[in-house]
């Protein structure tokens, strides 16, 4: 690779950065708060929010006391009149302690109020096994987030991605979660060109094939698309679509391609048990029952909390070898 | 367990009829929002008595003349975030009435189309920004309502109502040590009407007043009796003006006492009996109307304010009953900004 090519290249938090930056630029209204984001405090424990504070202010970017409800209050407030607060909760398991703001408040005040206001609130929290950070700090919790009307969760697949729907996430006009991978921020790949946006509420086709098709988000695209070109070598067709958005999510681009190729297998890192899964996985078969090659296949992790040994940590992820083995149970029937 | 509370309260209504006055036209609108949240609280329980109305319903009764003192001294387009037990003070920040009573009764052409119903009375034309039914938490919204204040430099202040045992919740420490260290134009007023639901103060509290906790967050702290209409509004005036000036937040504990228990159908029965005949002897409304007429302002415009606002719920709540639900599709409307198939 040339150096031309090599700094056309990202990575996640780069991507994430960007975004930032760009909607900063654009709109005064934008401002960013969390635990250590300004650059005094190190610009935010994995970097996402490096040189804002420098370029836009502590008064856009805010350091806050480690008081997740206070966080999350003062951005649902803001919000209601006018703002566009990014509000970093560092992990997603942190939520939590937030949750009554998310939930009660921010998800529900468009529609308690009739509408006559609103909360164009971005959270933006990492999360994700395989660091070794043990069952605090690493829960995949998107399912719980995807069963409240209101909320729109969204996470990416790759660093343009990242740029591209957080910044449709910031400028929209409902509360968005914006989830990050802990061990991905490091990741890169192609940079986008400047202003680049991905509307929300709609899947992208990663990868085209015609015999079964693996649905996924986040870093479970990268591992599909792998193993979709290990299985092209054995002469199945593998279509890899990613969510981008998993709630609310796009159903018509899930049947289209379901309807296609009449085989899915679902694959997310969160555990497999009521996860978003079971209702990709429903819709499917409530649509396309008489169509379907085989029953849908579901991949996640272990019904267990994260562990910290990394053997078990390993036993709790799925393996690249288990979305082989979901592919194959499908058109191997 | 109760009596140290109900000593101090008795000692603070000692105080209602202070020396102290205000301009007649302040000392009126005080009175009319007062008698209209009373009229109106009157008429909310008769027609849940009586069975034309079926709602869960809080009653206010007791803490008008806080609500009334505070609201007045505010501007319309001053922020308001308040909590379940908040018609007083919804009524008071000026919601047009009939409006507030369709979405009562769970009317379409209500404040929020019947959407969001008595707990949750969102009104933004008169700062009425959020009602929250969770205990507590309206605080750290308030908190950014008043942080977009500071970025827009829009001299607006945030006023948050809640009640004593709302001081027992995480969400109010991490908000007034928010306010302080971001000096934020917001005003915390703590009606304490001594119970939270059915548990005593002194039962649920580990210290002695409630503002003792101030002291801790370093914010600025006012103990008022609320129920004093001269000393409630002067508190809340003197807050307004330090935050509008940039000084940053204020908490305001307003001593008060609600006579009709937690929710509308509790007979108060671990009130002693004592502790409530003294609160209602007490009635901070019965005492401010003594309080103008002893400031030369006449029975007769009191009386004619009465019969204006007696008239104006007597329309609001037929307006409030017979107009139509709303529309099924409504559901699906105001999940997100596009409507979806709900």
């Amino acid at each position: 690779m040339n150096a031309a090519a090599r700094s056309k290249r990202i990575n996640f938090a780069q991507g994430i950065n960007l975004a930032m930056d760009e909607a900063m630029a654009a709109d005064p209204r934008v401002i960013l708060m969390g635990e250590d984001i300004a650059d005094d405090q190190g610009g935010g424990v994995f970097a996402a929010t490096k040189g804002l504070s420098a370029k836009y202010g502590v008064e856009r970017v805010r350091s806050t006391p480690i008081a997740e409800q206070a966080i999350m209050g003062a951005a649902v407030g803001a919000a209601l009149v006018g703002y566009r607060p990014v509000a970093e909760i560092m992990l997603m398991n942190f939520m939590t302690v937030a949750m009554d703001q998310v939930v009660n408040h921010a998800a529900k005040l468009r529609f308690m109020s009739g509408g006559q206001t609103n909360v164009p609130l971005t959270i933006r929290t990492a999360t994700g096994a395989g660091a070794g950070f043990g069952g605090q700090h690493s829960d995949m919790l998107e399912a719980w987030f995807a069963h409240v009307p209101g909320l729109k969760v969204v996470t990416a697949s790759n660093p343009a991605d990242a740029k591209g729907l957080l910044l449709s996430c910031i400028f929209d006009n409902d509360p968005c979660i914006f989830i990050e991978n802990t061990v991905s921020y490091g990741v890169s790949g192609p940079a986008p060109e400047e202003g680049y946006r991905i509307p929300l509420g709609k899947a992208h086709v990663a990868r085209e094939g015609t015999d079964v098709t693996v649905i996924g988000y986040g870093p479970a695209v990268t591992h599909s698309l792998a193993v979709a070109e290990e299985l092209a070598g054995e002469g199945v067709s593998v279509e890899v679509l990613d969510l981008r958005t998993i709630a609310p999510f796009d159903q018509a681009a899930v049947l289209a391609s379901v309807g296609k190729t009449r085989r899915a297998v679902v694959v997310h890192e969160a555990v497999r048990q009521f996860g978003v899964g079971a209702e990709v996985s429903s819709v499917i078969h409530e649509n396309l029952f008489d169509d379907l090659k085989a029953p849908v296949q579901r991949v996640g992790s272990a019904f267990s909390p994260v562990p910290f040994s990394p053997v078990l940590e390993q036993a709790f992820l799925y393996q690249r070898q288990d979305i082989a083995a979901a592919i194959l149970k499908t058109v191997r029937r | 367990m109760v009596a140290e509370g109900s000593q101090k309260f008795c000692m603070e209504v000692a105080k209602v009829n202070s020396s102290a006055s205000l301009p007649e036209e302040v000392m009126l609108d005080i009175y009319r929002r007062a008698n209209l949240i009373y009229q109106c609280d009157e008429k909310f329980r008769s027609l849940i008595l009586s069975g034309e109305l079926q709602i869960l319903y809080y009653s206010p009764r007791g803490q008008e003349i806080l609500s009334a003192a505070l609201m007045a001294a505010l501007n319309q387009d001053d922020y308001l975030v308040t909590t379940y037990r908040g018609m007083h003070d919804q009524i008071a920040k000026g919601i047009p009435t009939r409006d507030l009573w369709a979405e009562f009764a769970g009317k379409g052409n209500g404040t929020c189309k019947g959407k969001g119903g008595p707990m949750h009375i969102t009104h933004p034309d008169t700062g009425v920004m959020v009602t929250t039914g969770i205990v507590g938490s309206g605080m750290p919204i308030a908190n950014g309502l008043a942080l977009a204040s500071q970025l827009e430099k829009d001299g607006k202040v945030t006023v948050v109502c809640f009640g004593d045992a709302s001081t027992n919740i995480g969400a109010f420490h991490e908000s007034l040590n928010m306010a302080q260290i971001w000096k934020l134009p917001v005003i915390f007023v703590c009606q304490n009407n001594l119970y939270g639901e059915h548990t005593p103060q002194a039962m649920s509290t580990g210290c002695k007043e409630l503002i003792d906790r101030a002291p801790g967050y370093g914010i600025r702290a006012v103990q008022v009796n609320g129920n004093d209409a001269f000393a409630m509004h002067a508190a809340a005036r003197e807050a307004v003006e330090y935050a509008r000036a940039g000084n940053g937040p204020t908490f305001i504990e307003a001593k008060t006492f609600r006579f009709l228990g937690h929710l509308l159908g509790d007979d108060s029965h671990y009130i002693p009996a004592e502790e409530m005949a003294a609160a209602k002897a007490a009635d901070p409304l019965p005492a401010y109307r003594q309080a103008l007429l002893d400031r030369q302002i006449p029975a007769t415009v009191l009386d004619a304010i009465d019969a204006a606002i007696l008239a104006e719920v007597e329309e609001a709540a037929g307006h409030g009953l017979d107009s139509p639900y709303p529309d099924t599709a409504e559901i699906g409307r105001d999940v997100f900004e596009q409507e979806i198939a709900a």
